[in-house]
Parts: structure tokens; sequence; C-alpha cells
């Protein structure tokens, strides 16, 4: 008699992934490939094989309902989860750029230098605006005032923020409305140059005008960077993503272009979810 | 409303005399907290004041500059008393000498009364050198041990197995540590009655409270700070020096101070480890570089402790015994009002 759990996943929806619909030509700057993922914290297994190309130089949304593992996935791209105890990939590889990621010789702190962050309460260390800017920069290393000073300047344009903060640079990030703290955090994130932006709900705190601005940004920065958002926010996603993927109970249950999956999903659940029959 | 039966919810919540009850069991439970509070005001007062008053005796003066300057800046003398010309003398060591020798040929009787005259400079320096040297080591084993089981140790059997060593130092008696530190320090290591052995123990008995402290503090930094600096590519020894530790910084030091005073206070550890009774040279005064750190010092709790019991005690030594207390009670005191000033401080800079 065969054991339950070592039955074939009978029940488990099939995936709908289409990769021909969008490019992929082989180690593109920014891309992520995860394929057969799992995931789990100590025995609870929170990701079930996960498998997505994530294309570079676009937005791609995480949607579902909470606790569908779409966190836990996103913060997987920067290894984030090492710092969880028992937090563990069980199975299967992300790959950033062809290399996988969590392979013994990787560098981590390179590794999250390339692949940024932003969070979803907006965390602006304790220091000045400038400072605040220019931490990944000295942490890299970079002691010449000039070339901060630019890079600081550069980054807070691309997070549309320059022109609100110019003249107080030197004061307390703390001193920010919530939505300038967070575009502060972006900021912060851009200034160390990486490739992907991971961001997780980063309008949950938002006001719908700073959602708005923030939104914006997102559109505006995907021409550089590859940006994976987590939202909770459907419309979010519709507004501000090319694709969009679709989890429920730690399972990939659709991927593909947002405007596909809003308004013709190929699964029946994804449809109830987006509808708001459930989640 | 209810009508029958006495038993009921309601009858109970609206008859009158259950509410007299209640309310004379909130007056006598509301006296019974005011008064041990006044309890506590009024021992404190006591103490305070009784210190206060016999130790201003010794510590200030009528005249300018008001404070007894020798009382602080000299050290203890013998203090010989004796009727002269119908006159009753009282001089300290070197002013009976003078005396002495101003009036040769002239046989008195004096009693000796040790300790009695002279001041507690002495004292204050070797209790400021324990205080100092304990804290740097207590505050570098103390803060490094912190960050290490805060940032970097994974909860497992053997960090719960130091977690409990820990407490377990917290709760070791302070004459337990003044025997340990004489047992390892002074003769198994060969200190001798030095500074250095005192350092360690009371390093070591502050080190608990240092640890704990810390590791609070550590915690404290909210973990936001700590992910969105990795999240930069920062290391994690990076993260923790330059985006945990100095906002951990405050709190750290303001409990530590907290240490000091303890540090300062105890007697047992270091009357048998680092503190003499009488020593005639000051701590600089050494022969070579070395013999400083392996020098038994003065210090104004053991000096408290000398005077008030390995001593005759009659009307004389209450000057010195009071003035030593009073003195040492304003430099605790002056350290925990320190320890708050700073705390307020940091809270005020540093919020999330």
């Amino acid at each position: 008699m065969v054991s339950i759990l070592e039955m074939p996943e009978t029940t488990s929806p099939t995936i709908v992934n289409h990769p021909e619909r969008i490019p992929k030509p082989e180690t593109e700057r920014g891309m992520i490939e995860i394929e057969q993922l799992d995931f789990a914290y100590g025995t609870n297994k929170v990701l079930h094989d996960i498998n997505l190309s994530i294309p570079a130089r676009a937005v791609t949304a995480f949607i579902g309902p909470s606790g569908c593992g779409k966190t836990t996935l996103l913060r997987c791209l920067n290894r984030m989860n090492d710092l969880i105890d028992s937090a563990r990939i069980t199975q299967g590889t992300i790959r950033i750029e062809g290399v996988d990621i969590n392979a013994p010789g990787v560098d981590v702190v390179d590794l999250r230098r390339r692949v940024g962050m932003v969070f979803q309460k907006s965390n602006p260390f304790p220091k000045s605006i400038y400072d605040n800017v220019a931490y990944g920069l000295r942490i890299a290393g970079i002691t010449k005032r000039s070339l901060i000073d630019e890079a600081v300047e550069k980054s807070l344009r691309s997070a549309a923020l320059w022109e609100e903060v110019k003249d107080r640079l030197h004061v307390s990030g703390y001193g920010l409305s919530g939505g300038q703290q967070q575009r502060l955090c972006i900021a912060r994130a851009l200034a160390v140059e990486p490739e992907i932006v991971l961001m997780d709900e980063p309008c949950s705190a938002l006001d719908p005008i700073a959602t708005a601005k923030v939104e914006e940004l997102i559109r505006q920065l995907k021409q550089q960077y590859t940006i994976v958002i987590v939202t909770h926010n459907m419309q979010q996603a519709g507004r501000c993503s090319d694709h969009t993927a679709f989890f429920y109970l730690g399972r990939l249950i659709e991927f593909d272009q947002t405007a596909k999956i809003f308004s013709n999903p190929a699964q029946r659940q994804t449809e109830e979810y987006i509808t708001g029959r459930f989640g | 409303m209810e009508k029958d039966g006495s038993n009921s919810p309601s009858s109970i919540l609206h008859s009158p005399s259950s509410r007299r009850r209640g309310r004379l069991l909130e007056q006598a439970l509301f006296w019974l907290f005011r008064l041990a509070t006044y309890f506590i005001l009024a021992c404190a007062t006591y103490i305070f004041l009784d210190i206060g008053i016999k130790g201003s005796r010794t510590v200030f003066t009528s005249t300018p500059p008001f404070i007894n300057l020798p009382f602080l800046t000299e050290p203890p003398q013998t203090l010989y008393v004796f009727d002269h010309d119908g006159k009753k003398m009282t001089l300290s060591d070197r002013q009976f000498r003078e005396w002495k020798s101003a009036h040769a040929g002239v046989e008195v009787e004096a009693t000796s009364v040790a300790y009695s005259a002279g001041g507690i400079w002495p004292c204050i320096v070797g209790t400021a050198l324990l205080v100092i040297g304990s804290m740097a080591l207590a505050l570098g084993i103390g803060i490094s041990s912190a960050i290490y089981l805060s940032e970097y140790s994974r909860n497992g059997p053997w960090i719960r197995l130091v977690r409990i060593a820990i407490l377990n130092l917290a709760g070791v008696p302070s004459i337990v540590f003044g025997l340990f530190g004489f047992g390892l320090f002074v003769i198994f290591f060969g200190w001798n009655v030095s500074l250095i052995a005192g350092w360690f123990t009371l390093g070591l008995m502050v080190l608990p409270a240092i640890i704990t402290a810390s590791e609070e503090s550590l915690r404290a930094v909210p973990q936001g700070l700590r992910e969105g600096s990795l999240a930069l590519g920062a290391s994690k020894w990076q993260t923790i020096r330059k985006n945990v530790l100095p906002y951990a910084l405050p709190g750290i030091l303001t409990s530590s101070i907290l240490g000091i005073a303890r540090v300062a206070g105890e007697t047992a550890p270091i009357m048998f480890t680092a503190a003499y009774a009488m020593k005639d040279e000051m701590p600089w005064q050494v022969a070579k570089f070395t013999d400083f750190f392996f020098q038994g010092v003065m210090a104004l709790p053991y000096h408290i402790y000398v005077v008030s019991s390995k001593i005759p005690q009659n009307e004389y030594t209450e000057r010195v015994q009071y003035g030593s207390a009073f003195v040492f009670l304003f430099l605790v005191m002056l350290i925990a009002l320190t320890s708050i000033v700073l705390r307020e401080r940091s809270r005020s800079r540093l919020s999330w």
C-alpha cells in the first residue's frame, strides 16, 4: 500500500505558465528562474513546487490571500529567510541570471546588493535623509564625498523624492511623511544600483495619494530594474504590473500577463479571487 | 428588574449593602497600598537624613570654602587624644608629631584612635580605579557576549544552558564572588591582593547584569533596521556595527551605570581580593609600571567597614564613619543621576 504522502499530487491544479508569451533569452540581466521550489518553516511546509520565470525589466506582481506564501517566496529571492531560524528551502532552485543563489559558493552579501528590497513597513534608519541613502554606498566601501553626493541625488531623483527633500537632506528621515519614508527606502535601495528590486506590499501603510506616487515610480523604474511586488491590492497589481502570479495555499495557481489574469484567467480559483469571491 | 429571590444577580448588582462593602474594601486596600508606600518613604528619609546630617558635620565646615577639603584630599591618619593644660587636644598623627617637637620634654598620655583623623582621599581614588577597571572589563566581555547571544546565536539547548549559567551567575552572593576571586586570582594565579584581582572579581560579578541589559537593548532595536541594512548588501557585522549597536549603546551604557553603582558599593568581593585597610602610598606611587596592577588599594566601602567594625568604637570614630558614608552615598547618587539623565536624553533622541 502506498502512503498518502508518497502519492503523486493529483489534486493540485495544473500550473498555467505561458513562457512563449514572455521573451526569455538565456541569463538575461535581472532575470529570475524558480524551479520546483519547496520551502518550510520547521516542519510547516509553506511553498509547494513553485515554478516561475520572472522576466527582466518588467513588473511582476505576486497576489493571493494572506498566508499564501507570496512574501515568503519574495524573501527567498534575496535570501532574507536565512535570518529566520529553521526556515529553509527543502527542494528546488532559484537562479538569478543563471546562477543558483543558494549554491554554497554564493556570496549572500553580494546577492543582496544586487537584489534590493523594500519592506512592507517602511524602515528608514534613524539617520538623516542623506545618510539613509548613502548607507549602502558607505557599506560598500565608497568614501569619496563627491561620488556619494552624486549617487544620493540620483537615487532621490529616481525615487521622485529629490524635489521634496533637497533642502533638508541632513534632517532625520523620521521627519518625513509615511509615503516619503517609503520612497526614501526605495531611494536607499536604488542607491546601490541593484538589478532587481523586491517590494513587499510597499503601499500597505500609505494613503491613496502616496500610493499613487509610489505606483507611478514603480512604472518608471521598470525601465531599468526587474521589479517583483507583493500586493494585497488587486487594483494595484492591475495598475502597475506587467505580469501577475496568483498564489493560493503555498502553490502557484496561475502566472500570466496581468491583462490576461484580470480579464480572462485560466483558473477558476484565480477568477474567484480576483472578483472578490474569496480571499 | 428582577423581583424574586435575593440570590439573583440583579439583586446583588443593585443591593446598596453589597455596594457599601465594596466601597469599604476599596478604601481599605487603597490605604494598605498607600501605607506601604509611605513606609518606604519613611525608611529612605530616615537613612538619608541620618547619614546626611551626621555626615555633613564631617564633610562641610562653617567657614569658607564650606567643604572640609582635608577630609577629601588627605589619607587617613591616627587620631591622638590627650589632656594638656586642662585642655582636651585631638590631633592627627602629623599634627601630634609637630606638637611633640614643639613641646619637647612634655610627657602626655595620649589615646590613639586608628583612622579617625585625616581624610579618605586614597579610598576615593581606590574605588574609582576599581570601578573603571572592572567596568571596562565587564563592558568588553558583556557587550561582546550579548552581541553573540542576541545577533549570532541560534536558539538551542547549548544557548539555553548559557542563559541559565548567566542567570545563575546573577544570583551568586557577592561574598561567594569574593571567595572565588580570592581562590582563583589571588592564590591560584598568584596575583596577590591587587587591583587586577579586584577588577576581575568585580567584573565577573556585574557581568550578568551587563549581558542582560545589553541583550535587552539590542533586542529593542527593531528587526526592520537589521533587515533594511542586510538588504542593502551589508554584512552581518557591518549591520551590527553601523545600524544596531549605535542605537543600543545608550541603553547599554545607562544600564551599565547602574552596574557601576553596584560595583562601587560592594565590599564583600574586594575584601579578599583588592582592598587594603591602610596603605600609605597612593596608587600611582609605584616603582615600576606593572606594579600598578598588582597593588592593593584602599576603597570606600571597605573603609567604612573597617572604621565601623574593625577598630574600637568611641566618640571619635563617628566622624570618619559618617563622613565616609556621606561621601560614598553622594558618589553613588551622582552615578545613578547620570544614568537617569543619559537615559532620558537617549530616549528623546531615538524613537521608532
